[in-house]
């Protein structure tokens, strides 16, 4: 087996054992970013140097046997997340040379993990798209088809991921930009519980729905991705002070004392693609036959999820990025000699056309006048989101889903058409508006070989029981091991 | 229209953006529909409901006011597109 492809688990073991060490691994994983990223386009940053330094100070961990399953794997992180000195845009050209002067948390403890970062990854303008289309630097396309999407904002997260590119990745997640990107290209990915993992250091969206998490080739390397990034932090005044299990060490027993719901609502879903339906009832088949109870499950606001979602997100998004104002740091134009017109200038050409947009769309709801019949009443029907999942969870363990109501589409499809793109996000968006974890794992492929994923949501802090039906699941449908024809 | 072209560049005004005449006819558009569709809230009786704003229980996260490291200045401003004497540049206010 070639050492970029890989999984954590097994690299791991190879590196603990001696038989290869991180500098060899880092070395073919950097060889694979130059032989297919010209394809790819995956990768903002890659810091070829700093991440062999890394990969030797990890053998020297190693050689110590002062290790950690991360020691010495190397990693891409969605360019959102800060990573002291190197360089981190969120694809945004407001911040093409914002170089930051700290390690966000999640990147503190993957270091001292021993974790090697090769570099940063492509994504929508500020987490803001559902496509990796809206990034200000480049696209990014899908590992299994190059003229589809990779699907966003964690497009350069999950394509990397898919094209072995990196064993492992960082991506954040608002309305799906996690689950979505990894159902699309074929990898697992989770949006943790809101406040397991800390967000600071990530640069914000909507504060009330972001969340940092794991994209992997296994169920079982988001696990060890997770248990390294999990828990809480005094820095980040919204994490939670759970204790974290290891989800690493969840035992893969059967999934007989497990009640899975279907939710109703789901299943004749406006523009589900009857190749993705197919898919999740054969998966429903597959979690039955490991021995779980399925029950149908209601969540009567379904339909009126994505509306909540494209109030409450921009609203948050027009708030959070007033920040750029040309002052502290980031663009300015240089040409304006007056203040407001320099904010003005700034903004307009540091944003691309969705962020504007989403911003505009915010600044409105939140304006005098409409802040109740729009805000108010979004944050109402997020409760009334909120209480279907309670109601539902009162009968079962884990709810399954589709994640994307289609397979990858076209490059171009959406990209003058804002509204089909936010209802892609369907059954995404509302596991973030009821802060509860959601996993995609791999569970089929399209008749024209396009990877589509299952969704696998839980209770607030359930984590564990996501990675105990998603591990089970993944071993019995035993598609994992397929790779994109690149 | 959901949105008038004036209410556009009102609220771009209070969002501090410029929008091109060229694009305005476009963006109204684009903001009308997702606001149209925004609208089917409305079909939806929240009466008595409260609002969230935050789907996990918070409480203030307090600590000892104790003094701490922070980044230096010099740190805090290198990333400043005008910087000078250990302060940001802005063009003139007043």
């Amino acid at each position: 087996m070639k050492l970029h492809e890989l999984t954590i688990e097994q690299a791991s073991d190879l590196l603990k054992n001696k038989e290869i060490a991180s500098v060899e691994l880092t070395r073919a994983v950097l060889d694979r970013i130059e032989a297919v990223d010209g394809k790819v386009g995956a990768f903002l940053t890659v810091d070829a140097d700093g991440a062999m330094a890394q990969a030797e100070a990890a053998d020297h961990r190693l050689a110590k046997g002062d290790t950690a399953p991360l020691t010495g794997i190397p990693l891409g992180i969605k360019d959102l997340i800060c990573t002291q000195g190197l360089r981190t845009t969120c694809a945004s050209k407001m911040l093409e040379n914002f170089i930051p002067p700290y390690d966000a948390t999640v990147i503190s403890r993957l270091k001292n993990a021993g974790a090697v970062i090769v570099g940063k990854l492509n994504m929508d303008e500020f987490a803001m798209g559902s496509t990796t289309e809206h990034s200000g630097f480049q696209i990014t396309r899908n590992p299994w088809n190059l003229n589809r999407i990779p699907g966003g904002s964690s497009g350069g997260s999950a394509a990397a991921v898919a094209a072995d590119m990196c064993l492992g990745a960082l991506g954040s997640d608002t309305g799906g930009s996690i689950r979505q990107p990894a159902s699309h290209c074929g990898v697992v990915g989770i949006k943790p519980t809101y406040g397991r993992v800390s967000r600071f250091g990530l640069v914000a969206f909507a504060s009330s729905l972001d969340q940092i998490g794991p994209l992997g080739k296994t169920v079982d390397d988001c696990a060890i991705m997770l248990d390294a990034i999990a828990g809480h932090d005094p820095k980040d005044s919204t994490s939670v002070p759970e204790p974290v299990p290891s989800f690493a060490a969840i035992a893969a027993d059967g999934l007989s004392d497990v009640v899975v719901g279907i939710p109703n609502a789901y299943s004749g879903a406006q523009g589900l693609d009857p190749q993705v339906g197919a898919a999740v009832e054969r998966a429903v088949k597959t979690i039955e036959s490991l021995g779980a109870r399925c029950i149908d499950v209601s969540l009567p606001h379904t339909d009126h999820a994505v509306a909540a979602y494209y109030v409450i997100a921009p609203s948050e998004a027009s708030s959070n990025l007033a920040r750029y104002d040309g002052v502290k740091y980031g663009f300015r134009d240089k040409s304006q000699a007056d203040l407001l017109q320099m904010y003005r200038s700034t903004r307009s050409q540091g944003f691309g056309a969705e962020v504007q947009r989403r911003i505009i769309l915010g600044t409105y709801a939140l304006s005098a006048g409409y802040y109740d019949a729009y805000y108010g009443k979004a944050s109402q029907i997020r409760t009334l989101i909120k209480n279907d999942f309670q109601s539902a969870f009162a009968s079962c363990d884990a709810i399954v889903s589709p994640v994307a109501p289609t397979p990858a589409y076209p490059i171009g499809k959406t990209l003058d058409d804002p509204l089909t793109m936010y209802l892609s996000d369907i059954f995404t968006l509302s596991a973030n508006l009821a802060g509860i974890p959601g996993i995609s794992v791999p569970c089929g492929f399209s008749d024209d070989g396009l990877p589509i994923g299952l969704q696998i949501m839980g209770r607030h802090f359930n984590e564990p029981m996501l990675f105990k039906i998603a591990r089970q699941f993944e071993k019995a449908a035993n598609i994992t091991d397929k790779k994109p024809p690149l | 229209m959901k949105i008038t072209k004036t209410e556009v560049l009102h609220v771009a005004h209070l969002a501090r953006l410029d929008i091109a005449e060229a694009d305005n006819d476009r963006l109204a558009d684009q903001i009308g529909t997702i606001l149209d569709y925004v609208d089917t809230l409305n079909q939806v009786d929240t009466t008595g409901v409260p609002a969230t704003s935050h789907a996990i229980t918070l409480t203030n996260a307090f600590r000892e006011d104790e003094e701490q490291n922070h980044l230096d200045p010099q740190a805090s401003l290198a990333n400043a597109p005008e910087r000078e004497d250990g302060a940001f540049v802005v063009p003139k206010v007043l």
